[in-house]
């Protein structure tokens, strides 16, 4: 077995590559963040919340109507942009003129009672999500078993979050979301209907959240609490990245992923506050962070 | 005038309390009072928003468990122990936190809390799941057992005095002017000549000493320090006791305090209802009810 | 700026009023008496052990009184309940104010082992009984011991490390590899099995430690992969048990290697599914298919609850019933006087048969070792275990001689 730092090649091959898919999770939620708060110029504490709500859907629609993983992942992020928009216009539009630590305030506070319901009526042990039989099984690639699932997940998100990028950089929607959140009086003096595009926004991220949420439900279990476990550490994640750059978040969620995959090859106690860790040394060098602009 | 008359009713029901009510109850409702004073002087004086106060008030009750426990320490020094442990995590938090503003300080709250989760997980001293457990209240400067809980209940309301007659004494300082200048506008403040992020510094590691205070003393009226004292839920708790009594006033945050306690014990059958329920309080005080509880009654009745 | 300090006073002292108002309140719930008998059942009812425990310890205990009549000494026997959310902080209130003024004589199940330690410290204060059910730590028995109002009545960590390591080891599995969660619980349980591996002939080539409520154990599992050990460990409970191996499916690591989860009920396999939990080895003591009697009770709770009982719930009607027999028999609900006789008494109902209480509070009974079945091999929901063998409680459990309980010890 070839050993590179004492480490077998296999298991330091396999860390990295599941740190990317760890990564691929962070980036897009904290995809979403970035798109969220960049127009609403709130900090959606809901954002763990609702992925686990992503996750829920999927599981529901497969054990209630028999819908499988494939529609899944269309009806879910849908049904989780639904509930954005109901979110952002009875509860969110209230606080635009506030300071933006109500938005934290009020998103917590919905985050938790997401989480106390789901807790309420399916407990917290998790729901088993079953791959998709296509998926099944590993590419054996002789130094290192590849699940295809997790393939999937990396190829699938690094899509998402180039069509994203794409989507806001290069088209119009994505240039008015841009004017829009650089001066919202201007662009909507110009016609456009600012405020639909912000609920718009809202439900697109929460959208994307949801849409992680279904891809996350067969390689985690589907358990009210995944949204809490994960919402910090995106957090993490968004304070080192910055928040004005998507390409920003989306290098810096794969590439922590990839950080936490090799701590836990070589000290794998510290898996849990490298990120954190990696967060205060940012702080102490670059406080916007590595991509961020500062206002 | 009607103020000392006020809080010297205040006082005399403090003192009367434990005949009454249940001494247990009533040191738990105390600790977390001072607990969200302190978080107030930095929200509601300071207008800067902690995620991650729990560091603080948990990290203490570890410390001053430890002492009480491990080294046999009389329970005064304990809080002492206690306390300073927080002081120095806020010393080094806060110069790192008050790098950023708005949003991005709670975030960073948030996320330096959870790394200080993280590590009480895996200390030994601290025994992860199982917490430190049957902390000895030990002889108060080695003279008076609190073995009885009404004596430690006066211990308690001691701590909770000095804590909050010294947040009292911040807020009523220059120096609390300056931090309510801030909070009301850091760009005309630093235009002033003042030193802000000194005084927001400042502000940080006094309240994190007296939320350390407070941990200390929880850990041992209710002879414990668990890991539910440093976790995130903690630190949205103690959000919201201050939000639902009020922030930025100087007896909104124990109201707060007293409600949300009584309501977990009370509700404590409901299960997870409980944490909907609090999140519902957040959005619905978000909402509709921004002052709090003692703030919306003085504005109301401010305004006749 | 009177107007400003009048309102406040009203406020604040409607606040204080308030708050004086809700603890009287508290005080006035329930008397002490002596006569009529109080159950307190302190449980997880919605984190994550409530499967474990939850609504249907509750359920459980109340069929016993039930099943017992209802009443003793002409009074009705009252039970109540509470969820401690898994924190010590909540377990030590309501225990508390149970013990001191809700006249509650007895608690029953007690899971998680944080709080099973804390509500046993209780009892021992105030001099009442605690049976511990749900927790896994042999503290209970050993350092922590509370013998004359502390019962571990279902399994621990010595037991479970007993029964899978050497059946496993015996079955072919010498070379081990644990995967363990880091805190108090985990370590014990890894040092426990390692001994027993190793005692019984096998190896123990490595382990892996990953924080609590990790939710991605593939990396973790690449390095037992690699280990090319023969069995990998898993000395983690609940969440984490089911995120092993659900991972391990994942990786196809199951085709090479065997998994041992060292905690594991009957409702986690539900929750995993078959097609995951497959060929697992695993030890409870009891399941609900063992025999008729234990048959028939399951139907009855399946009636209530609308799913199978896993050894917890069992657990938690027997020890109740047993409770309910010795005051009977002991004539009142003196702590000492009861413990006596439920020390006095074996225990032979369809739990288990000759279960004894030991003098620790350890309760000395048989432990199955069970295989998890394949798909194909299930007839229905809940039919999920094999029977591979029995191992009788001397065996299973710590004896006497060795325990580290202060009063015990030589």
């Amino acid at each position: 077995m070839t050993e590179l730092f004492g480490i077998p090649v296999q298991a330091l091959l396999g860390q990295l590559m599941l740190g990317l898919v760890n990564g691929s999770f962070y980036a897009i939620l904290s995809l979403g963040l970035a798109v969220i708060f960049g127009m609403l110029n709130i900090v959606n504490f809901a954002h763990g919340a609702l992925y686990m709500v992503g996750a829920f859907f999927a599981w529901m629609l497969l054990n209630y109507a028999g819908i499988g993983y494939w529609a899944a992942l269309l009806l879910a992020p849908i049904g989780v942009g639904l509930i954005g928009v109901v979110i952002e216009k009875t509860m969110l539009q209230w606080l635009r003129q506030l300071d933006h630590l109500y938005g934290l305030l009020l998103t917590f506070g919905l985050a938790l009672i997401l989480e106390g319901v789901f807790r309420e009526f399916y407990g917290s042990s998790g729901l088993p999500y079953d791959l998709p039989d296509v998926f099944r099984g590993v590419f054996d690639l002789g130094f290192m078993m590849l699940p295809k699932y997790r393939v999937w997940v990396i190829v699938m998100s690094i899509v998402l979050c180039g069509a994203t990028w794409f989507m806001i950089e290069k088209t119009r929607l994505g240039a008015y979301l841009r004017a829009g959140t650089e001066n919202p009086q201007l662009v909507q003096a110009f016609g456009v209907n600012v405020p639909l595009l912000i609920t718009f926004t809202y439900a697109f991220g929460v959208g994307l959240a949801g849409l992680a949420g279904v891809m996350a439900a067969p390689i985690y279990q589907v358990s009210p609490l995944m949204g809490s476990n994960i919402i910090i550490v995106v957090f993490a994640v968004v304070v080192i990245g910055g928040m004005g750059s998507i390409l920003g978040s989306i290098v810096t969620g794969l590439a922590l992923g990839l950080i936490e995959g090799l701590t836990k090859v070589f000290f794998a106690e510290a898996s849990t506050t490298v990120v954190f860790v990696i967060m205060a040394i940012v702080l102490l060098l670059r406080p916007a962070g590595l991509f961020g602009r500062e206002k | 005038m009607n103020r000392a008359l006020l809080y010297a009713v205040l006082l005399l029901a403090l003192l009367v309390a434990p005949w009454i009510g249940y001494p247990v109850f009533l040191m738990k409702a105390l600790c977390f009072a001072l607990f969200a004073s302190a978080f107030n002087l930095l929200i509601g004086f300071t207008g800067l928003l902690s995620f991650g106060h729990a560091m603080f008030f948990g990290f203490s009750a570890y410390v001053a468990a430890h002492a009480a426990k491990v080294w046999g320490l009389t329970p005064e020094l304990a809080v002492v122990c206690g306390t300073l442990s927080a002081t120095a995590i806020g010393i080094v938090t806060g110069w790192l936190a008050v790098r950023r503003q708005g949003i991005y300080f709670a975030m960073v709250t948030l996320a330096l809390a959870q790394m200080i989760y993280f590590i009480c997980v895996q200390a030994p001293f601290t025994y992860a799941e199982d917490g430190i457990q049957g902390v000895p209240r030990g002889q108060l400067l080695g003279l008076f057992a609190l073995a009885n809980d009404t004596v430690m209940y006066y211990f308690v309301l001691g701590v909770f005095l000095i804590g909050f007659l010294l947040i009292h004494r911040i807020v009523h300082s220059p120096f609390g002017q300056v931090l309510k200048s801030i909070r009301e506008n850091e760009a005309r403040a630093l235009s002033l000549g003042y030193h802000v992020d000194r005084y927001k510094l400042m502000a940080f590691v006094l309240s994190a000493t007296i939320a350390g205070m407070a941990g200390a003393t929880k850990a041992l009226a209710l002879g414990l320090a668990t890991l539910t004292d440093v976790s995130w839920q903690m630190s949205g708790e103690v959000v919201l006791m201050t939000l639902l009594g009020g922030m930025g006033t100087i007896l909104g945050p124990s109201v707060g305090a007293a409600i949300i306690v009584t309501m977990q014990n009370y509700l404590a059958d409901l299960g997870s209802w409980v944490t909907t329920i609090m999140g519902a309080t957040f959005v619905i005080c978000v909402l509709v009810f921004r002052r709090g509880i003692v703030g919306e009654i003085a504005h109301r009745f401010g305004r006749h | 700026m009177k107007r400003h300090l009048k309102t406040s006073a009203i406020a604040l002292a409607t606040a204080t009023l308030l708050g004086l108002c809700v603890t009287p309140l508290q005080a006035q719930q329930g008397k002490l008496s002596g006569d009529s008998v109080k159950i307190g059942v302190l449980t997880d009812m919605s984190g994550v052990y409530a499967d474990y425990g939850g609504p249907g310890a509750v359920a459980a205990a109340k069929m016993a009184v039930q099943d017992f009549g209802g009443k003793m000494f002409g009074k009705p026997i009252e039970v109540v309940n509470a969820d401690h959310q898994n924190k010590p902080d909540i377990a030590k209130n309501v225990t508390q104010q149970w013990f001191d003024r809700d006249g509650v004589d007895m608690t029953v199940e007690n899971l998680n082992s944080a709080v099973a330690l804390t509500v046993q410290g209780l009892a021992k204060e105030k001099n009442k009984i605690s049976i511990i059910t749900g927790a896994a730590t042999a503290r209970l028995t050993n350092e922590d011991c509370a013998p004359g109002n502390g019962i571990h009545y279902l399994m621990d960590t010595i037991a479970l490390s007993n029964v899978v390591g050497k059946a496993i080891v015996k079955d072919g599995g010498d070379s081990w590899f644990f995967l363990t969660a880091d805190y108090a619980f985990g370590h014990s349980l890894e040092k426990d099995t390692g001994e027993v591996v190793k005692a019984t002939g096998g190896s123990v080539k490595g382990a892996v430690r990953h924080p609590l409520a990790t939710t991605d154990f593939s990396s973790f599992l690449l390095q037992a992969q690699s280990s090319g050990a023969k069995v990998i460990g898993l000395a983690n409970a609940g969440g984490d048990t089911v995120n092993s191996i659900k991972a391990a499916a994942e990786f196809g690591l199951t085709k090479k290697q065997n998994l041992a989860a060292l905690l594991m009920l009957l409702t986690d396999v539900h929750a995993l599914g078959l097609n995951t939990a497959q060929g697992l080895y695993l030890t409870e003591g009891w399941y609900w298919d063992l025999n008729d009697e234990s048959r028939k009770w399951a139907s009855r709770y399946e009636a209530v609850m609308k799913k199978k009982p896993n050894s917890n719930h069992a657990s938690v009607y027997s020890a109740t019933m047993h409770y309910l027999k010795a005051v009977q028999a002991a004539g009142t609900d003196d702590t000492a006087a009861v413990m006596k006789k439920m020390q006095e008494t074996p225990i032979n109902d369809m739990f288990a048969k000759n279960g004894q209480l030991r003098p620790d509070g350890r309760m000395v009974h048989d432990m199955y070792l069970f295989q998890v079945k394949k798909p194909s091999e299930s007839k229905g929901a809940w039919d999920y275990y094999h029977l591979k063998g029995t191992i009788k409680g001397e065996e299973a459990f710590q004896s006497l001689a060795n325990s580290r309980c202060p009063a015990f010890k030589k």
